[in-house]
């Protein structure tokens, strides 16, 4: 079928103006539809990072013993030893699972913390807050607390303490001034404030605290195991994969970060499905267009399409001419769309600089091969209609005309 | 003169139906043998283009028989006629109907480009033949669209026996061309028939046209007259 390819590339060339126009008119479709792509994927990317980015990806926690039960040989329940608020269950063997975790694809960083809750006290200024001890060193492996730092250091000591800017705020707290806590355990220390973050979450700046693992050990008086195993992933959309193969690992009940987290992946689905709808009408556009001016063509080379098949040229032959029309120009603009969405997503920052108040553009989410793939399909079955037109042309009425 | 090229009995040909049927063709009977030029006379709705149109495979009879090279062409569906056309019958038409974004030699082996699928060299070899044969050699490269009108009717006979078929169908051939450019025509037409025994039947109004063929043929009220 060179012949018939030649014929199409013959007709497309031949109309200079209108194929450029129609190949100007596809590629701005697929551009549209590369632009929404960057934009929904970005848009989803920068939500997610600013949402669920600061969070543990999967969270294992300690779970909570049964209450004790002293049972009589008749049956009947003699004593409950109920549920200290001071106990905190604990993750014993922490050790043990942390390399082993680690070792999972996809971990990019694990987290031994011990956490609870304490008040913290500055002359007659008291705060309820959260305390966090995390290692030494791995301090932003979770929360990128060195990214946030505004003052001092995020890196943690024996007796430092790092907290946030509003909570500074509130208890008059500068640098290397001392502060009183007292843990939920009855522990009290005295620690010198070390750093003073601003992440931008108002519960975390005004009641968040974070001491190393050992000060953390005295405060809620656990000399070994912790409270919780944080883990971060380098793609947080395989979260539930990697929290069945962790359990499946270890034995242990980790919890992805979708659980409860519902509604934002409600939020996020809507969000795709309104861009699978823009898209889809870009590529509608696309069909109706290459259908339109191929049918066009269809009726202006009527006496043409006669005389090819007074001479012998089978309908097939005439089909795949249109056919290869579309095709051609489904490939070419599409090649020319994605190559300019390329282009002008390229002054966008990558998806690691995005800031708040611009537009979040993924140039990695451009769907460029989607984009071209589907614009050549359409593009071919915008084809068809034309085509089979032109096959059905009577010769003897098309070269009368 | 050898045996019959082709046979068509009792040709009847409708248009339309009901009230508004229109019979143009009323029985024509009409054999042609192998290596005839003949030519096609009668007045306007006489029929003969409706003859020529059938005969080239383009139009069915509504009733008859027509069998050609022992091959029943009422029988044949779309492919099998559009194969048979394409090898054995070329048409010269009387506005030469070229395609206006080739070039002079494209047109001429589109015949056999569509046969093959590509243009082969000796395709081109024998297109150029032709078009030199015709007078016009250094027009072969030209696009159709700057040929003159006697000059693009010299291309449609060449395009007509690219594939050197039996059977050549000329309608009104030289009605678009002036005196001189027609007696070329007609000249390199009667050249083809007595050198290589292509088959020719022309249909024109022209007496003198008509008067370069050994047989004429007229058609009246849809049938053969004389």
């Amino acid at each position: 079928m060179l012949y018939a390819l030649k014929i199409a590339t013959r007709y497309l060339t031949a109309s200079k103006a209108q194929t450029a126009l129609l190949v100007a008119g596809v590629a701005v479709g697929v551009f549209i539809f590369i632009f929404m792509s960057a934009l929904i994927g970005g848009l989803a990317e920068f939500i997610l990072s600013r949402t669920v980015g600061d969070i543990s990806h999967i969270t294992i926690e300690a779970e909570e013993a049964d209450p004790a039960i002293l049972i009589s040989p008749g049956g009947q329940v003699l004593g409950v030893i109920e549920k200290g608020r001071a106990r905190t269950a604990t993750l014993a063997d922490a050790e043990t699972w942390v390399p082993l975790i680690a070792a999972v694809p996809g971990v990019i960083a694990v987290s031994p913390q011990i956490s609870g809750a304490g008040f913290l006290t500055r002359g007659a200024q008291v705060a309820q807050v959260g305390v966090t001890g995390v290692e030494p060193g791995r301090e932003s492996a979770i929360l990128n607390l060195d990214g946030y730092m505004v003052e001092g250091t995020a890196r943690l000591g024996s007796g430092l303490v790092v907290l946030g800017q509003t909570l500074a705020d509130d208890l008059s707290l500068r640098l290397g001034q001392t502060v009183r806590l007292q843990s939920s355990a009855g522990v009290a220390s005295v620690l010198t404030l070390s750093g003073i973050y601003k992440s931008g979450n108002g519960a975390l700046d005004g009641g968040g605290i974070y001491v190393s693992l050992s000060t953390a050990r005295t405060l809620f008086a656990l000399p070994q195991g912790v409270t919780r195993i944080e883990i971060k992933l380098a793609d947080l959309n395989t979260a539930d994969a990697t929290a069945l193969r962790i359990r499946a690992l270890t034995g242990l009940d980790a919890v992805p970060w979708t659980d409860g987290a519902e509604q934002l992946m409600e939020a996020l689905n809507a969000q795709a499905q309104t861009g699978y709808f823009l898209k889809t009408f870009a590529l509608i556009t696309i069909v109706i267009g290459v259908a339109s001016a191929l049918l066009l063509s269809t009726y202006r080379r009527r006496p043409e399409i006669g005389i090819m098949r007074a001479m012998g040229a089978r309908r097939g032959f005439v089909i795949f001419v249109f056919v290869t029309q579309g095709l051609l120009i489904g490939l070419i603009g599409g090649l020319t769309g994605a190559g300019l969405g390329y282009l002008a997503l390229l002054p966008f920052p990558p998806r690691e600089a995005f800031k708040s108040g611009t537009l979040p553009l993924d140039i990695t989410q451009g769907s460029y091969g989607l984009a071209i793939l589907l614009t050549v399909i359409g593009a071919i079955l915008a084809s068809i209609l034309p085509a089979r037109s032109a096959a059905r042309v009577d010769p003897v009425t098309a070269i009368g005309q | 003169m050898s045996g019959a090229l082709l046979q068509a009995t009792e040709l009847v040909k409708t248009y339309g139906h009901g009230d508004a049927a229109t019979r143009v063709l009323r029985g024509l009977s009409l054999r042609l043998d192998t290596g005839e030029m003949a030519a096609l006379l009668g007045p306007s709705g006489s029929g003969k283009s409706t003859l020529l149109t059938i005969l080239g495979t383009l139009m069915q009879p509504t009733s008859g028989s027509y069998i050609m090279l022992g091959q029943d062409l009422i029988a044949g569906n779309d492919a099998d006629l559009t194969a048979f056309r394409n090898l054995h019958i070329g048409f010269v038409f009387q506005f030469h109907n070229l395609l206006p974004d080739f070039t002079a030699l494209e047109n001429v082996i589109f015949p056999t480009a569509v046969k093959e699928g590509r243009e082969t060299a000796s395709a081109r070899a024998r297109g150029r033949d032709l078009l030199t044969r015709m007078g016009l050699a250094e027009r072969i490269d030209f696009p159709s669209t700057n040929l003159s009108g006697g000059q693009k009717q010299r291309v449609a006979v060449a395009r007509a026996l690219m594939n050197r078929p039996e059977l050549v169908l000329a309608d009104e051939p030289t009605g678009n061309l002036d005196r001189e450019s027609a007696m070329q025509v007609m000249d390199l037409i009667a050249e083809i028939n007595r050198d290589e025994g292509t088959t020719f039947l022309i249909s024109t109004h022209d007496e003198k046209i008509a008067a370069l063929c050994r047989r004429q043929i007229v058609v009246g009220d849809g049938v053969v007259t004389g």
